[in-house]
């Protein structure tokens, strides 16, 4: 009896010392701020640039454009162009990332391969964006060789494209790393015994070889599309003013402007989109499945 | 491999190393505007190296990163123990919690941070912003992939050791320090590294909680390409490039070897 308790005021001892810091600083550097966010979303702007009271909704109404004088779509507006944006950003992704995870994983030189795509990614974030710029811009690398042809030059930069570009670039070994993954998974007598049957190329790939590649391409087009609806840096410096994504809207409200009340809401509008995504894939891929996202 | 599948493999491959190739070029173009090229020079490298301030924005870069690091890498480490070795009630919601910095975008975390610190400024006259608020900043988001990639290693744990270990007297401690822990220290060293390399690398988290006289090498190549570029950052660039090009390979080179 007695020694039943000291284990189990061992256990717990053992729970806090271990479990109990990372907990704590989860706790305070993010459930915190989380909370205080919630609450400064539903306060205003007041002089300053202080938070004030009392409680409002008028910051979330204002995101979704009920505002006093009627009907405005301008953030709304803004938010489907992000996440169109970033749904194109994930299919050009899928596109040029998924034959290349079969490319490496079916290679012989697999490992070098392997590194030679992960290289660029572990090169700084901002110089990677800054080379976009250089390649883009009135008399960069592509206009110069335009140019060399005699054509051009191509407003390139500031451009949706470029940020495309760009993003693309930035995301593309997210959504390699893990389709690669799954294809090293691959068990090829199921697309054998799928030709044994009568089936082509085509839908022996359909058939066989896709369903099996799943649940890689679904953690990687989450990995891709989440940081994309939500950057701000690329679209910043490549956009350069011409492209706003709901991720500068939340940095223009902190910075310049000021309205952290605002800002607030829209950071709380974005979190909720990715949770609920999150959420969605949480329930058919499991905790397994959030896993592949690490 | 098909020869349509090649092709699109070096097309990718060049494209993930064209804007790479460009910068390296011109850092060595003598020309300060344009990307034409009219001769060899080292004359960005050694502007580089008398621009004083650089070498403190690379030392603050380091600063953040080494002590974010060690401090991410204990709790973290801790963390993945706890919750590989017991259960309890909110074991679910503190797993929650580990997976949330990891997923949702930096930007939302960045000006959540922001907000708390100017909070406890308003109420305590403490956390002024500075490389402190940094690295407790890094630190929130470091913790998530230390105690994942830990825990990871952990799983694939044999627990007939441990319990050996305890079989054969070895306390709590014991079993940890002589058993535990260097099962689990590649995953540990691993997990450590890529806190490391996450931090050096941030952008967002640090432009939301950096203040003046905190500036960092990433803070420092923004506010250059928002002023416009001089060829100064062309060799600022290339040397980073080369410094993780190395310790990647260094790194891996390492790895093998074990």
């Amino acid at each position: 009896m007695n020694r039943s308790a000291t284990s189990r005021a061992r256990r717990l001892l053992e729970l806090l010392l271990t479990v109990g810091p990372g907990a704590l600083w989860l706790l305070i550097f993010m459930l915190i701020p989380a909370l205080l966010m919630l609450e400064a979303s539903f306060l205003q702007r007041g002089p300053y640039g202080r938070l004030v009271g009392p409680f409002t909704l008028a910051n979330y109404l204002r995101f979704f454009g009920l505002t006093p004088e009627g009907f405005d779509p301008l953030y709304l507006g803004i938010l489907w162009r992000s996440a169109v944006f970033a749904a194109g950003v994930t299919a050009i992704t899928l596109l040029l990332g998924y034959p290349l995870a079969f490319a490496i994983a079916t290679s012989r030189r697999k490992e070098t391969l392997l590194l030679l795509v992960v290289l660029p990614f572990w090169t700084n974030f901002l110089i990677r964006i800054y080379a976009w710029i250089v390649i883009f811009q009135r008399h960069g690398v592509v206009n110069a060789a335009l140019g060399a042809l005699g054509l051009g030059p191509l407003p390139l930069y500031p451009s949706w494209f470029a940020v495309y570009v760009a993003t693309v670039y930035t995301y593309l070994p997210f959504l390699v790393l893990p389709v690669y993954t799954a294809v090293e998974r691959i068990d090829w007598t199921l697309l054998e015994a799928a030709q044994d049957l009568g089936a082509g190329r085509v839908r022996g790939f359909l058939h066989a070889v896709l369903p099996q590649t799943l649940p890689g391409v679904v953690a990687g087009v989450l990995l891709v599309f989440v940081p994309a609806l939500g950057t701000f840096v690329i679209s910043d410096l490549l956009g350069a003013g011409r492209v706003i994504l709901i991720g500068n809207v939340i940095q223009q409200q902190f910075g310049v402007v000021r309205d952290w009340a605002f800002g607030s809401a829209a950071a709380y509008v974005l979190m909720a989109l990715v949770l609920l995504g999150l959420w969605g894939y949480a329930r058919v891929a499991g905790e397994e499945g959030l896993d592949r996202l690490v | 491999m098909p020869r349509l599948l090649k092709l699109h493999t070096y097309l990718v491959l060049a494209f993930l190393y064209l804007p790479i190739a460009v910068i390296v070029a011109l850092s060595f173009n003598q020309s300060r505007f344009g990307v034409r090229w009219t001769g060899f020079t080292w004359q960005w490298y050694l502007r580089l190296f008398h621009h004083h301030r650089v070498a403190v924005y690379a030392e603050n870069t380091l600063i953040v990163a080494v002590a974010s690091t060690l401090i991410a890498t204990v709790l973290g480490t801790l963390l993945a123990l706890g919750l590989y070795r017991y259960s309890f009630r909110l074991k679910g919601a503190i797993r929650f919690l580990i997976y949330v910095p990891v997923v949702i975008p930096d930007i939302v975390m960045g000006v959540a941070l922001l907000l708390f610190f100017a909070w406890v400024r308003v109420h305590t006259g403490w956390l002024r912003l500075s490389l402190t608020t940094i690295v407790l900043g890094h630190v929130t988001f470091q913790i998530a992939y230390v105690a994942l990639v830990v825990r990871s290693r952990l799983a694939g744990l044999d627990p007939a050791l441990e319990e050996a270990a305890q079989d054969l007297g070895a306390g709590s401690y014991a079993t940890f320090r002589h058993v535990t822990l260097p099962l689990i220290l590649p995953g540990v060293l691993a997990g450590a590294l890529l806190a490391f390399t996450l931090s050096l690398d941030d952008f967002v988290i640090t432009f939301f909680t950096a203040g003046p006289g905190s500036t960092t090498l990433p803070l420092y190549i923004f506010g250059s390409v928002k002023r416009g570029v001089t060829p100064e950052i062309h060799a600022l660039s290339s040397i980073l490039i080369a410094a993780t090009t190395v310790g990647l390979v260094l790194g891996r080179a390492l790895l093998r070897r074990r």
